[in-house]
């Protein structure tokens, strides 16, 4: 039996789940249940265990409120609602009193399949659905047990409802009363999850919990975090990638009111001078007037055009390779009027969230703390840690909610984490905010990177593709990091992040031949929403509506078709929506539909869009999807993410959706000249249908983006009869 | 750095900063009211959209010096005004907001355009909202929490 | 070429609206030559080649210079015939998706007002100037794939008075000389990178010289091509 209050030691921690508990000074039970990953899904050592604070992941307060903490930065995903209703269904609570917080940078809180503290590859809800769950389910029979030695009774005596336990003869208690009693229970190590049908939240259409003060100017961003003697730092950064400081003058600066120091930092790759000030825009003008030299030699200058030149000519020879499936002579056999060459391109893309990049950390000579919107908390905690010269454990570090990320605020070198540490240093005892301009933000790097696909299919007779011969171009941010993932991600020298969408194309090519070349470019690159499938499923889904017209088939039939046996999710979500798009026979005239699906991490969503063409640009006037992604958690959440990640895929749609480097220098400052969507560009409608399903619930943050933009081409291809192979699109 | 006399949610504020501070930055950094968020600082997404002498006004713009007497609303006002009140429930019962950092900017835009239109057109919504940015596309909930509210307006005058 | 004015002409400013056209270009030439020949008796020998009456080549070429400000970008960016303003020496659409609204004002929650101040606002690099809005449909000096009308076309169209608001040669030389949108073309700020942005080919003294020549001898207009 474990005792009731008990200290993690090493040798103490077992496969049984883990409790820690004790009261509030005030009253009240707070809950730690450190629950060991599954087997299955953990190699290696575990962490080194510590001792875990008492309210690590549920507080129930002795008013009633019940506070459930989250493992995941929200970036707007609704994480921070979902994770909470998973919890606080299996708990039987009140969810009118649930309030939700973020964890702050802890093992505890790290993702359980993963082993890292992490958002990333819309893994929050498939990753932590089970953790939740247990999390509540555990709390709830420790309450129970509280009520039923207090009753005399037994626990199967007990039910609970809305955070009350109800006993025989019309007993009840409130959690909030028997919290006390609790604390000193031991924890079940195992507990009985509800069925489906028991679900009371989970599977309900169920509010945001941050709605409200996201609504009235009450919610709290990192940037407007308000320290008392708070310092604001801007960077003057090089022009070019990896630039050093080679001198600066600050005269013009310095004249700036509220100046308070100016020096030079390293950066990741190269260096800036930072100009802290105690305003804003004093740091601003300041940081405007510098007169940097800069040492821009000895590092490449990149260049758009000149880097599409030689990924073409790279796209022409094989790479690493990735796929080698059946015959590779089979393409040679193939008559060329059966075969179709062609070449795609992509453009950088930044991420542009609302929010730009910004942190602030106080630095003391034996403590830190940092208030961060971060996707990745303890590494960047290693490495704030590692700047100032202290442990993590001396690194107080919150994480605070962010305006947008996908994908931006998750880098593996910690590049503004380390940039904040630097600029902190010099200044102790003050807490110093690093704001990132738009301008700084867009013109920092750290991209989608740059891609050219070349591809060759060979078609049956009857149509259906006989050999697919496919070579990727385009940047690695993963080879060469040394990170985790490298050693999981990379085969071969092929960085799967860029060929996934192709490397496991869910149709049958019975001779399919995936190669890779990952050229070394002087720019920064990351993760961005739906990574890979971003560009690979373009390529897919055009030449897979370019197939099905030369065969003359209905494009949703034509995949169901192609489909490989095993690709259910494919074939439920494409199947739902050819029941839910008829409208698609029904078009006005100038008016065509466009057909195209995708997966990511084991979701699959299908779209049909309804375009016409107004002012020599598409307008979309309404989109369908179907969305498989097992079990829906919260309905409402996944029709908020299917219609926001279907907008934000149009992002490489629009004219001016590219980052383009001259000279080494970034061409795009701000939304002028990178104009994502705006309302007039997004369909009017998009209704979402979701396949019922009882598996495992799988993430929907990044499934919607990679299909809005082959939809959309596939239709203007009925109503121009052009193919559009190059991104983004300036002309239709 | 001049000292300026500012009328902000009804009550009157001073401020000493430099001539050219944007209001956008003397209401987050003098005043405290950080629900006006800066997105980009050219007035190309709307973040920092407040009320300025009744015109829906990019704060990140206007130099403080340039305000004068004209009376400024934020979004932190809206709980109090009949409009704002109506479309804040509108947003919330729609669960228009993901990440939320544009959404005091829409609203803010949201209320002028009904205050001036209250029963707008999808023509209407889509021109006066067509200058908000939101990166998470909460769009096509953002023009039916209008049309709610727009019918809330129709429905019972406050 | 340099454009002397002649300091008469209050006689334009009280030029009956339904004058009959040709009677009151003669009136025009007539009285510029009597105010010439006034002035000759007492200006100096400088001023004397000024003051003759304008021909109409000269007029013409008036005109030209003229034109070429009205179709340069500070101008021209607000005398679109698309239903939103441009911006920029590239004359690209302006950003954030702003719109003509009803009365080249903007709509309700995107008004041009709702950024462009008074004055220029140098320190947030955004212009201003008095009321800004776009000029009329009426007055577009391009059409709407961005390709600049011909002189003809735009001489036509200005001197119109069905399209212009109804204003003649005195009004428009009073628009041109005192309106404050057209000024600012001449004081259009910095823009948000701190460059200043760049004003018309002429100054606006050349600009009012041009246009009072041009009305001076009655507004020629040259032949559509």
């Amino acid at each position: 039996m474990t005792p009731a209050i008990q200290v993690v030691t090493g040798s103490q921690l077992s496969r049984r789940g883990f409790i820690k508990a004790s009261t509030l000074a005030a009253g009240g039970l707070m809950v730690a249940l450190y629950l060991d990953p599954p087997a299955a899904a953990q190699e290696g050592a575990q962490p080194t265990p510590r001792t875990y604070p008492p309210d690590a992941f549920v507080q129930i307060l002795p008013d009633g409120k019940i506070v459930i903490t989250v493992n995941r930065l929200e970036v707007g995903q609704g994480a921070q609602t979902a994770l909470p209703m998973i919890l606080a269904d299996e708990l039987d609570a009140d969810w009118s009193k649930v309030t939700a917080q973020l964890a702050p940078a802890g093992e505890l809180y790290k993702d359980p399949l993963i082993g890292i503290q992490m958002i990333g590859g819309s893994c929050s809800i498939p990753n932590s659905f089970q953790q939740y769950r247990e999390l509540g389910a555990k709390t709830r029979a420790m309450l129970i047990g509280a009520a039923a030695d207090r009753w005399g009774v037994t626990a199967d005596q007990c039910r609970t409802k809305d955070s009350v336990v109800y006993g025989p003869g019309n007993r009840s208690a409130r959690y909030a009363e028997l919290t006390e009693e609790a604390v000193r229970r031991p924890a079940p190590a195992v507990v009985q999850l509800k069925s489906a049908s028991q679900f009371r939240l989970i599977g309900k259409p169920v509010r945001r919990l941050d709605s409200r003060a996201k609504c009235d100017g009450s919610q709290k961003f990192s940037l407007d975090l308000d320290l008392p003697g708070m310092l604001i730092a801007l960077l003057a950064r090089p022009p070019v990638f990896g630039g050093r400081v080679r001198g600066f003058d600050d005269r013009e600066a310095r004249n700036v009111s509220g100046v308070r120091d100016i020096f030079e930092i390293p950066l990741v790759s190269g260096s800036a001078v930072a100009v802290v000030a105690d305003r804003f825009w004093a740091a601003k003008q300041a940081r405007d007037r510098m007169k940097v030299d800069w040492d821009l030699s000895g590092i490449d200058h990149p260049d758009s055009l000149q880097l599409f030149a030689r990924y073409t000519e790279l796209a022409k020879t094989p790479g690493n390779v990735a796929v080698r499936l059946g015959d590779e002579q089979a393409m040679g056999r193939i008559p060329a009027s059966d075969r179709i060459q062609v070449e795609y391109e992509f453009p950088y893309l930044a991420h542009a969230p609302m929010e730009p990049l910004n942190l602030t950390v106080r630095y003391g000579r034996d403590r830190a703390e940092a208030w961060v919107p971060s996707q990745i908390p303890t590494w960047e905690q290693a490495a704030l840690a590692e700047v100032l010269g202290l442990k993590p454990e001396q690194v107080t570090y919150h994480v605070l909610s962010a305006g947008g990320s996908f994908g931006r605020r998750g880098t593996t070198d910690s590049h503004f984490v380390r940039e904040a540490a630097a600029i902190a240093k010099r200044l102790p005892g003050a807490p110093v905010k690093l704001i990132y301009t738009r301008e700084d933000d867009m013109k920092s790097g750290y991209y989608r990177p740059m891609f050219v696909h070349r591809v060759e299919v060979g078609i049956s007779p009857d149509g259906m593709p006989l050999a697919w011969k496919h070579v990727i171009v385009g940047q690695s941010f993963v080879i060469g990091t040394g990170a985790p993932q490298e050693a999981i991600l990379v085969k071969n020298g092929v960085d799967k992040l860029a060929t996934e969408g192709t490397d496991d194309s869910p149709y049958t090519f019975p001779n399919m031949h995936v190669s890779a070349h990952h050229p070394m470019v002087n720019v920064p690159t990351l993760s961005h929403r739906s990574v890979g499938y971003g560009h690979n499923s373009f390529v897919r889904e055009t030449l897979l509506d370019e197939l099905a017209t030369r065969a003359k088939a209905d494009p949703i039939a034509y995949r169901l078709k192609l489909l490989k046996p095993d690709a259910k999710k494919f074939r439920t979500s494409l199947t739902l929506l050819d029941q839910k798009s008829g409208w698609r026979r029904r078009l006005p005239r100038n008016h065509a539909s466009g057909i195209a699906c995708s997966e990511y991490n084991r979701t699959c969503v299908a779209c049909a869009v309804e375009v016409s063409i107004e002012n020599n640009r598409p307008r979309i006037h309404r989109a369908t999807l179907a969305v498989d992604c097992g079990l829906a958690v919260n309905p409402l959440s996944i029709e908020n993410q299917m219609q926001g990640g279907l907008i934000f895929g149009l992002t490489q749609l629009m004219a001016n959706g590219a980052i383009t480097l001259k000279d080494g220098r970034v061409e795009q400052s701000n939304f002028d000249r990178y104009a994502p969507p705006y309302m007039p560009d997004a369909p009017v409608s998009i209704d979402v249908h979701i396949v019922p399903s009882a598996e495992q619930p799988t993430g929907v943050g990044e499934p919607p983006v990679p299909v809005i933009a082959p939809a959309v081409v596939n239709a203007l291809f009925r109503l121009t009869g052009k193919r559009y192979r190059s991104l983004p699109l300036t002309t239709v | 750095m001049e000292t300026y006399t500012l009328t902000v949610n009804g009550q009157t504020k001073e401020v000493t900063v430099d001539p050219g501070v944007p209001l956008l930055w003397a209401l987050r950094e003098e005043l405290k009211l950080t629900g006006t968020k800066y997105g980009c600082g050219i007035g190309a997404c709307g973040a920092c959209t407040v009320h300025l002498g009744g015109v829906a006004t990019r704060s990140c713009l206007v130099p403080v010096s340039r305000v004068g007497n004209r009376p400024i609303i934020t979004i932190e006002a809206m709980a109090e005004d009949p409009v704002g009140r109506i479309v804040r429930d509108a947003w919330v019962s729609l669960d228009v907001v993901q990440c939320g950092y544009c959404q005091s900017g829409q609203i803010m835009s949201a209320v002028a355009l009904l205050k001036s239109v209250p029963r707008p057109t999808d023509k209407n919504v889509e021109e006066s909202m067509g200058g908000n940015l939101c990166r998470c596309g909460a769009y096509v909930r953002i023009r039916e929490a209008i049309k709610a509210a727009s019918r809330q307006l129709e429905g019972g005058v406050r | 070429m340099l454009v002397r004015s002649s300091r008469t002409g209050s006689v334009f400013d009280q030029a009956a609206p339904n004058a009959n056209r040709i009677l009151r270009s003669v009136a025009v030439m007539l009285v510029a030559c009597g105010a010439g020949l006034l002035l000759m008796s007492f200006a100096s020998p400088q001023a004397q080649h000024g003051d003759r009456a304008r021909t109409r080549t000269e007029g013409l070429a008036a005109w030209q210079q003229v034109y070429s400000v009205l179709t340069s970008p500070r101008c021209i960016n607000c005398h679109t015939a698309t239903n939103y303003p441009q911006q920029g020496d590239d004359r690209r659409r302006h950003f954030a998706n702003v719109v003509r609204g009803l009365r080249g004002q903007g709509v309700p929650a995107l008004q041009c007002v709702s950024c462009h101040q008074a004055i220029n606002a140098d320190s947030t690099g955004v212009p201003g100037g008095h009321d800004w809005h776009l000029a009329p449909l009426s007055m577009m000096w391009q059409d709407r794939n961005y390709q600049i009308l011909s002189s003809a076309e735009v001489c036509r169209a200005v001197k119109d008075r069905s399209k212009n608001h109804n204003l003649d040669g005195a009004g428009l030389l009073k628009h041109h000389t005192e309106e404050p949108l057209v000024l600012w073309a001449w004081h259009p700020g910095r823009r948000p990178d701190g460059s200043l942005r760049t004003v018309p080919p002429l100054t606006h003294e050349q600009f009012v010289e041009a246009t009072r020549l041009w009305v001076e001898v009655g507004m020629p207009c040259p032949q559509a091509p």
